[in-house]
């Protein structure tokens, strides 16, 4: 029941804050969230302790055979934790802001919460499609009223983008109910199909593109930098901390198992996509001024790496991709955090009108410094032991691979030191001038992130641990 | 049978009630209950029906799928009543003229949904036909409505001749009219049953304006008072391919007979599906994006007749509810708002957030996106195509097709939400609040459970 509870959660808050006034929004939210998190940790204890209570399963539509099935293994459980905390931690930092409609912000933010849980839980491919909607719906519309100044277009795009990839996924998700022998979308008739190799070879595709937009991987990221940029960031936190890792489970819960032939007839064009992304987003982060682009463009090349990792397909890489996930959503949240702050404070993101903010905001820089270290993998920080892990991986699979999208690294050292440069060293100006450090909200928030990143960086057992339990 | 009789009679009932009641917003209420007597009056076959299919007459079949479709019309008709009644009064004088001619209309329907008898497919058909021609040019003092009625009344008489020179055809090849005995699923096929059977296949889809037999529909449309727009576009649409489903599926069906045919419905339906939504994406106007956005609909409703299996008949069922219901929820809406081009709904989520709402999730269910009954519409009809098994690639036509879409119906969703504007807005009863209210209730449902409408069948 815990893990019904992880859905039903936000999604009842979701639908009160929308009757809400004043500052009952923010503070439903604050208390949504902090039971979801206490749920999702309840959930890891039960997953330790007695694992088959965290499924549950009733039926939905009988005459189709779909049921309304959820469950948690590892994977999902340490996905919900990351959902939980990312939402915690976007919810403690925009505390203070004053936000327009506070009450369909919040509703519509808890509803996306309640939709990325269900895509996490979700064991039935039809109701794993209906949640993976649900998630992005909410999204458009918090893009589209809040964000900057190009947002109906650019928000627009990202939803046809993703519409047209889910389609595909629905058409192959329809196929595959024909073939199994009862008639059903359960996970586990799924992955019992014998398919032959000519069906997996085109299938894989309806799933790949799916997946490969909402990651996103090269050719199909082209809405990724747009609407992180136009996005307000708190939003733009969730969908590069949270919802990017839709794609990457989708892979792990859905492609590989159920088309294991297809991913490996097509492993190698899939990872050469992934490292074209790698390097190709690197060269444009090293350009950019604009910060926001900059931090979409580094997400770019991060999330190539993981999905170069997964479809290398042995148990170093996978275990990798894994923590990485969990790392990768922690360290961009923190990221974005910051932006948020200097967003907040200057009302600019051109680094070329930032400089000297370590003078005038001691605290925000040390955070940004420990952050961008781990975003780069620095040993001791919780991004080194998963990229460690995804290269061997890698390595294993094929060195030369390993050796392009090792690039990566040094230009990611590369466009992250001129970051930190440009934005907190050097001379000020006028404009920085009048910054002020950070608020307390804003100093919870990122303290928890540098916790959670020296504590994984030091100690990554209890969640490699996680990480390693199956059903 | 007995919603036949019932509409049949509601009609003749309404034409000497619009004599006799002399205020004109009486009779929206006569209507409501003649609809509701006749929706029970279907429904209480459906226990008799539950023992299997019964033939009357040798001319129309009583089975559970014409009673669920007639359920289904009959319960459009009536949410299309309670959303949009008003409006009748506002067309002209002869307001009980024009709810004896829908009831009519539903006459035609529920005889299109049970045919068994060639000769009583043209009679479905032109009961259902004519009094369109005539509603649509209800506006006698707006040119553009008389000019949408000749054109409809042109094109009809043109495919009705074309009807029913397909059927003399068949009949001379397989010499009976019963469709269940024309025996032309065997091979060899006779050439005249082949001719026959294209001809049918061309007069239907000038019914459901299939392209590229669709040509009237935005001009008929735009034209005709917006209130009758709405039924045509919905539950007459149905119920026409309710007859194509039938006639195909009962007939046709089967042998080297379905073969020639299947193939050119999904040349037909692969055009209409490209060109219905690349057309509706250049519209200006919203009324004219739903005419062609009904036209890019109907694509998706021909899967269901190409596809001879149960997906498809549950598939037309759920269809039928789905779209009817949120097209006629779209134009109750649209009826409300004094501009019917894009920028007349800018803004329209601060100043009616009820009617916003209700939009977009009248539109949600349009595009097919999950927990609105569109989805399970959609599901359905590419469920049916696929387990086909030859048409993967008019599936994948669809949902290219259906991600444009997005970009139409989006449109509205925009306008209102994301831009300023202040839109003139009619004043807006408690009664069709709560009308609305229940139409998106009934939306959201059938997203949920679709269970709960295709468990009858």
């Amino acid at each position: 029941m815990l893990t019904v509870l992880l859905i039903l959660i936000p999604f009842i808050a979701g639908l009160i804050a929308f009757g809400l006034k004043g500052s009952g929004p923010k503070v439903l939210g604050m208390i949504a969230s902090l039971a979801s998190v206490a749920t999702a940790i309840g959930t890891v204890c039960t997953l330790h302790a007695d694992p088959k209570k965290l499924s549950f399963v009733t039926d939905w539509i009988p005459q189709l055979g779909s049921q309304f099935r959820v469950g948690l293994d590892g994977m999902g459980t340490m996905l919900c934790l990351l959902t939980a905390i990312a939402f915690l931690l976007v919810f403690i930092t925009i505390y203070n802001r004053d936000i327009e409609r506070p009450n369909s912000f919040y509703g519509l933010m808890l509803l996306s919460q309640a939709g990325l849980v269900g895509v996490f839980t979700a064991f039935d491919a039809l109701q794993f499609y209906v949640f993976w909607e649900l998630a992005l719906i909410p999204v458009y519309f918090l893009c589209s009223m809040w964000g900057g100044e190009k947002r109906i277009p650019v928000t627009f795009k990202f939803f046809v983008y993703t519409f047209l990839g889910s389609l595909l996924m629905l058409v192959g998700i329809i196929y595959l109910y024909f073939q199994t022998p009862d008639h059903s979308f359960s996970w586990t008739s799924f992955t019992s199909l014998q398919l032959g190799t000519g069906d997996q070879k085109w299938l894989f595709w309806l799933f790949f593109v799916a997946f490969a937009i909402k990651m996103p991987v090269f050719p199909f990221h082209t809405w990724q930098p747009d609407t992180y940029e136009q996005s307000p960031t708190p939003v733009t936190m969730i969908l590069s901390g949270v919802m990017v890792k839709m794609g990457l489970f989708g892979v792990l819960r859905w492609l590989v198992p159920v088309l294991p032939e297809g991913a490996a007839m097509w492993t190698d064009v899939a990872i050469v996509l992934s490292i074209i992304g790698i390097i190709y987003a690197s060269c444009i982060a090293m350009v950019q001024s604009d910060l926001k682009r900059l931090i979409a463009y580094s997400s770019i090349a991060h999330i190539g790496l993981m999905s170069a990792a997964i479809f290398a397909h042995n148990e170093q890489g996978t275990q990798g991709v894994l923590l990485q996930m969990f790392n990768h959503g922690i360290n961009i949240i923190g990221l974005w955090i910051i932006v948020e702050v200097i967003q907040n404070r200057l009302g600019v993101k051109n680094m070329d009108q930032m400089g000297g903010m370590a003078r005038k905001a001691p605290r925000m820089a040390i955070f940004l410094v420990i952050i961008s270290l781990a975003n780069i993998g620095l040993p001791l920080t919780n991004g080194f032991i998963g990229e460690f892990l995804m290269f061997s991986g890698l390595f294993q699979y094929n060195h030369w691979f390993m050796a392009f999208a090792g690039l990566g690294i040094i230009l990611a050292a590369v466009y992250t030191l001129n970051m930190i440069q440009k934005v907190i060293f050097g001379e000020g100006n006028t404009l920085t001038d009048t910054t002020t450090d950070l608020q307390p909200g804003e100093t919870v928030a990122l303290s928890l992130v540098v916790i959670m990143i020296f504590v994984l960086g030091v100690y990554p057992q209890p969640m490699l641990d996680l990480v390693s339990k199956v059903f | 049978m007995n919603a036949l009789i019932s509409t049949a009679l509601s009609g003749v009932v309404l034409m000497f009630v619009g004599l006799f009641v002399r205020n004109k917003q009486h009779i929206k209420f006569f209507a409501i209950a003649a609809i509701i007597i006749s929706f029970i009056a279907n429904l209480a076959l459906y226990p008799t029906v539950l023992l299997g299919s019964y033939i009357q007459f040798g001319m129309i079949e009583v089975s559970k799928f014409s009673v669920l479709f007639n359920a289904v019309a009959l319960g459009a008709t009536l949410i299309y009543f309670l959303l949009s009644g008003k409006e009748f009064e506002k067309v002209g004088e002869h307001v009980g003229d024009y709810f004896a001619l829908i009831f009519f209309i539903l006459a035609g329907i529920t005889l299109a949904s049970s045919f068994s008898n060639l000769l009583m497919l043209f009679l479905a058909i032109e009961i259902m036909s004519i009094p369109q021609y005539v509603l649509a040019g209800a506006d006698r003092k707006s040119l553009k409505s008389n000019e949408a009625s000749l054109k409809y009344f042109l094109m009809g008489a043109f495919s009705t001749g074309i009807l029913l020179m397909g059927i003399t055809l068949i009949y001379g090849a397989a010499g009976t009219f019963n469709i269940a005995e024309l025996g032309l699923g065997a091979d060899p096929v006779h050439p005249l049953a082949l001719c026959g059977i294209i001809l049918m296949a061309f007069a239907l889809a000038f019914k459901v304006s299939a392209v590229p037999f669709h040509f009237w529909t935005p001009d008929v449309y735009d034209g005709s008072p917006t209130v009758f727009t709405s039924f045509m576009a919905t539950v007459v649409k149905a119920g026409g391919f309710v007859a194509f489903l039938r006639m195909f599926h009962v007939a046709f069906a089967g042998g080297a007979v379905s073969h020639h045919w299947t193939l050119i419905l999904s040349i037909i339906t692969a055009a209409t599906l490209i060109l219905g939504n690349f057309s509706a994406v250049f519209q200006q106007s919203v009324k004219r994006m739903l005419a062609y956005s009904s036209i890019a609909q109907a694509g998706f409703m021909l899967f269901a007749v190409i596809a001879i299996n149960q997906f498809a008949a549950q598939g037309i069922i759920l269809y039928a509810a789905a779209y009817s219901l949120a097209t006629i929820g779209v134009f109750a809406v649209l009826m409300k708002l004094k501009d019917y081009t894009f920028e007349g709904f800018n803004g329209l989520a601060r100043k009616q957030p009820l009617l916003a709402l209700a939009t977009t999730i009248f539109l949600f269910s349009l595009a097919g996106i999950p927990v609105t009954a569109g989805f399970f519409a959609k599901y359905f009809v590419l469920s049916a195509a696929i387990q086909h098994g030859h048409l993967l690639w008019l599936v994948i036509v669809g949902v290219l097709c259906a991600a444009i879409s997005v970009y139409y119906y989006f449109r509205v969703i925009m306008a209102m939400y994301f831009k300023q504007g202040d839109p003139e807005v009619e004043p807006i009863s408690g009664g069709f609040r709560a009308a609305l209210v229940l139409t998106i209730v009934l939306v959201l449902v059938l997203g949920l459970f679709p269970g709960l409408l295709i468990g009858w069948l």
